[in-house]
């Protein structure tokens, strides 16, 4: 229960240019767990994403498995196994759905593990196998969140970090989505961190949850102690 | 100790554009006649690169190709005196007057293009102009690729001065009326719609700017101004032919604003100093030097002095303004 | 007839070059959205280095093979020099540094190899093949070679890991570097990529237009008008804009408006593009979202 976190973010601040988004975020992933971000438009979960990913100027603690990655770039943070799947799935749209999953691969050398993975995706998402020499951009939104998954899958990822995987898609196929999310995060033991708007989703998802306001964690907690607060349940799940 | 006593902004501004017009009246009488010349051609120059910066600078649109306006006022004017006899101030008038017709037209398909579309679109007018003008079909008006020949005239009115020296002060003339202009049109609401639409043309059309309308008439206003330089050339020169009118043209005056400013008329001036004198010196190297000199500084000031001379010079007095009033 | 045939011929020769050309430019463009306008200086200079070469008794193929690498590594290190630190900056700034690279280019050119025109070797020879009165080797020499390169460039991008990095850093540069791609990398290696087809093409026209600092401005034109007609993000359509463009410049020459005035081939079919269909013959439309 307390081996070392896949993901331990302390005291991060984040700014664009001279505005400051981030004001010292701490948040956590277990080793093997799935951690929700919630939070309103404008709260800051996409630059956290950022953030942890190098995308941004950032200042702070972010570690990987004990390692600090919080001066690497983009590219080497995702070769150290941090596998993110963009707020509007960041799909190469010009390229075959394949040749987006063979992207997702590039920097992996073995290339029998990599064959093997390519199954493994096309086990969880057979609609993707159909389409594979299709281009990306003609797939529909559900299928390239899918395919925007299956790219971060094929980077043999330690942790999987999603910017709002439901967005525009209808209930049916989020479900379909997180229930492929759900079962990845346990037969394929990557941690998870998902920042989502869709608050009952993510609660049902994930074992860990903490709510983001203009830029700071005002709550963390389990799944239950996020519904019985009162607070969080008048924000963020109507009720 | 009371604090130093400052001249409120526009006096100092107005200060300087007397001094200004001071000196540039009394250069010519003591300065050798070549010198008038040169003098004189960065007059025009400046001409040429106001017009290139309110198309570019303020308005946001890329020209590589102002060069073609250049000839084709260099042209009207030349065959309108050697061929119809028309006075040279009217011939002036007339090459302004078609260039800004002409640029008014170019900019209506321009409307269609951005940035480097519209860069490369005028960088291809830029190269093929001097092939336009040598074509034999027209060649009885453009005299092909001997060109045509000029006189300078004389002072009127038999005033004391030569050729060399009255054409400085009709340029400088000249000059002075487009300067206002220009000044005018900047400071006007007009001249924001034009900053407007190159800062945010979708922000600028959503507040109701009509684009089609600003970006042509600026397009015409900015060849005016090149066509009426590309006219006093002619004069000043007096010879126009097709190859001096090449792609060179048009790349120097680009070099021309980024050095002296982009967004900025006085930088104009220094601009025109660059482009006049610098070759001079750099050609005594060797002939490769100048435009090796132009790319290195053009490639240097995008790099250090992104607004060039001017702004360097705007910054400096502001910080200087700045560090006064903190006693 | 037969000087139509002749004429469609040789404008399929210079085509090849423009096709040539248009590729790097639209390589680079896809790339970097940015117009690669010092791309013939490049060519230029390359070419000037060959010709160094081969006057210093390098064998011809050789000289061809070392001014290829060379003009690469160039390209590669114009990339992480000059174009980095531009990348972000506005579209103004960035046409100006790729005209100051031009300049640069064409005056380091004169300076050390002098305004002298040259004349430039071909390794083909002097007859025809077959004797045919339509197209000469040198012509059907660049046609060929031509067809070689496109066909090495897409085998390049299409099979290999490094092409399919390039392909995806091209398309969307964010998602490239989640995937631990370094885009950086990929720019310089296209970049790279850019120059050596330049080198190639104009070791290719130089035979026939002369070797001089200023032999590669009209023939950029072209390829510019090329690389539109075919539409600025399509390869392919660069490639066939290139050769019907070649076609047409000939066929208008000889028929319609004389030698004199081909460059405004060149010029019409630019405008005529950017105002009917900026989009060009393949190219996809653009939509920007507000």
């Amino acid at each position: 229960m307390n081996s070392l976190n896949t993901l331990t973010v302390k005291d991060l601040h984040a700014s664009y240019g001279a505005i400051q988004v981030l004001h010292g975020v701490n948040v956590e992933v277990s080793q093997g767990g799935a951690t929700a971000v919630l939070g309103a438009n404008g709260a800051g979960k996409t630059t956290l994403l950022r953030a942890i990913c190098g995308q941004i100027n950032r200042r702070g603690t972010i570690e990987l498995n004990g390692e600090a990655i919080d001066r690497l770039d983009t590219a080497d943070i995702a070769r150290r196994g941090v596998a993110h799947v963009p707020q509007g799935r960041g799909t190469f749209t010009t390229l075959t759905a394949e040749e987006n999953l063979r992207l997702g691969a590039y920097t992996r050398r073995k290339s029998g593990k990599v064959q093997q993975d390519f199954e493994l995706v096309y086990s969880y998402f057979p609609r993707l196998y159909e389409r594979r020499n299709q281009q990306a951009g003609t797939l529909s939104g559900g299928e390239q969140q899918m395919l925007a998954i299956g790219r971060a899958l094929m980077l043999e990822p330690k942790l999987l970090v999603l910017d709002e995987p439901s967005f525009g898609l209808a209930p049916r196929i989020v479900q379909e989505i997180f229930g492929i999310m759900r079962k990845i995060n346990r037969e394929q033991r990557v941690s998870v961190l998902v920042v989502e708007q869709n608050a009952n989703l993510a609660l049902d998802f994930a074992d860990r949850a903490c709510v983001l306001e203009t830029g700071v964690v005002v709550t963390t907690g389990s799944p239950e102690e996020m519904r019985q607060n009162e607070d969080v349940r008048r924000a963020y799940l109507g009720y | 100790m009371p604090a130093p006593k400052q001249l409120p902004r526009w006096t100092e501004q107005r200060l300087i554009v007397v001094a200004f017009v001071l000196v540039a009246c009394v250069l010519p009488f003591v300065v050798s006649n070549y010198r008038v010349f040169q003098l004189n051609m960065v007059i025009i120059t400046s001409m040429a690169l106001i017009g290139l910066n309110l198309l570019t600078g303020y308005n946001g649109q890329i020209s590589l190709g102002h060069g073609a306006f250049y000839a084709m006022g260099a042209y009207c004017t030349a065959i309108l005196i050697d061929q119809f006899g028309v006075p040279y101030p009217i011939a002036i008038v007339a090459s302004g007057v078609l260039c800004m017709g002409l640029g008014w037209l170019f900019g209506l398909p321009a409307l269609r293009l951005e940035g480097l579309y519209l860069a490369l679109a005028t960088f291809a007018l830029g190269v093929c102009l001097p092939q336009i003008l040598k074509y034999k079909g027209i060649e009885h008006w453009t005299g092909g690729v001997q060109g045509i020949t000029l006189i300078k005239p004389d002072a009127p009115f038999g005033l004391p001065l030569s050729a060399d020296q009255w054409l400085y002060f009709f340029s400088f003339g000249v000059l002075l009326i487009l300067l206002w202009v220009a000044h005018n049109l900047i400071t006007s609401h007009t001249g924001g719609a034009i900053m407007a639409i190159r800062d945010n043309p979708l922000a600028a059309a959503a507040m109701g700017i009509d684009l089609a309308r600003y970006k042509t008439t600026t397009f015409g206003i900015s060849a005016m101004y090149t066509g009426i330089a590309g006219g006093l050339s002619a004069l000043v020169v007096q010879f126009v032919a097709p190859d001096s009118f090449g792609v060179l043209v048009s790349a120097g005056f680009l070099v021309g604003i980024v050095v002296g400013g982009l967004a900025s008329l006085s930088g104009a001036f220094f601009g025109a100093l660059f482009l006049q004198f610098i070759p001079n010196v750099a050609d005594q190297i060797s002939k490769a030097a100048p435009w090796a000199i132009y790319g290195v500084v053009m490639i240097g000031f995008v790099y250090l002095m992104p607004e060039g001379i001017a702004g360097f010079i705007r910054r400096a007095r502001a910080s200087g303004a700045h560090a006064r009033t903190k006693t | 007839m037969e000087q139509l045939l002749h004429q469609i011929a040789a404008g399929l020769a210079t085509g090849g070059v423009y096709a040539s050309l248009a590729l790097a430019l639209v390589m680079i463009y896809q790339a970097t959205h940015h117009v690669n306008f010092a791309q013939g200086e490049l060519a230029m200079c390359s070419t000037y280095l060959a010709w160094w070469l081969i006057g210093a008794g390098v064998p011809y193929w050789l000289a061809f093979l070392i001014t290829v690498v060379v003009s690469f590594f160039f390209g590669v290190g114009i990339e992480r020099v000059l174009i980095r630190r531009v990348e972000k900056a506005p579209v103004l700034s960035v046409v100006i540094v790729f005209i100051g690279m031009q300049f640069i280019l064409n005056s380091l050119a004169g300076w050390v190899f002098g305004y002298t025109i040259q004349q430039f070797p071909s390794p083909f020879p002097e007859e025809p093949p077959f004797g045919n009165p339509f197209i000469n080797s040198h012509e059907l020499g660049i046609v060929a070679v031509t067809f070689f390169v496109v066909g090495l460039l897409w085998a390049f991008f299409r099979f290999t890991p490094a092409g399919l990095a390039l392909r995806g850093a091209a398309a969307n540069s964010d998602s490239a570097g989640l995937c631990g791609i370094r885009v950086g990398s990929m720019l310089a290696l296209g970049w790279g990529l850019a120059a050596a087809i330049g080198a190639v093409a104009g070791m290719l026209i130089a035979p026939v237009v002369f070797l001089d600092p200023n032999m590669m401005a009209g023939i950029l034109i072209y390829a510019f008008a090329a690389a539109l007609l075919g539409g600025i993000d399509s390869p392919v359509g660069a490639v066939i804009g290139g050769f019907m463009l070649g076609v047409l410049e000939n066929l208008a020459g000889a028929y319609l408006i004389g030698t004199e005035l081909k460059l405004t081939v060149a010029l019409v079919t630019i405008v005529t593009v950017l105002v009917v269909k900026p989009s060009g013959l393949l190219g996809k439309v653009v939509v920007t979202r507000v």
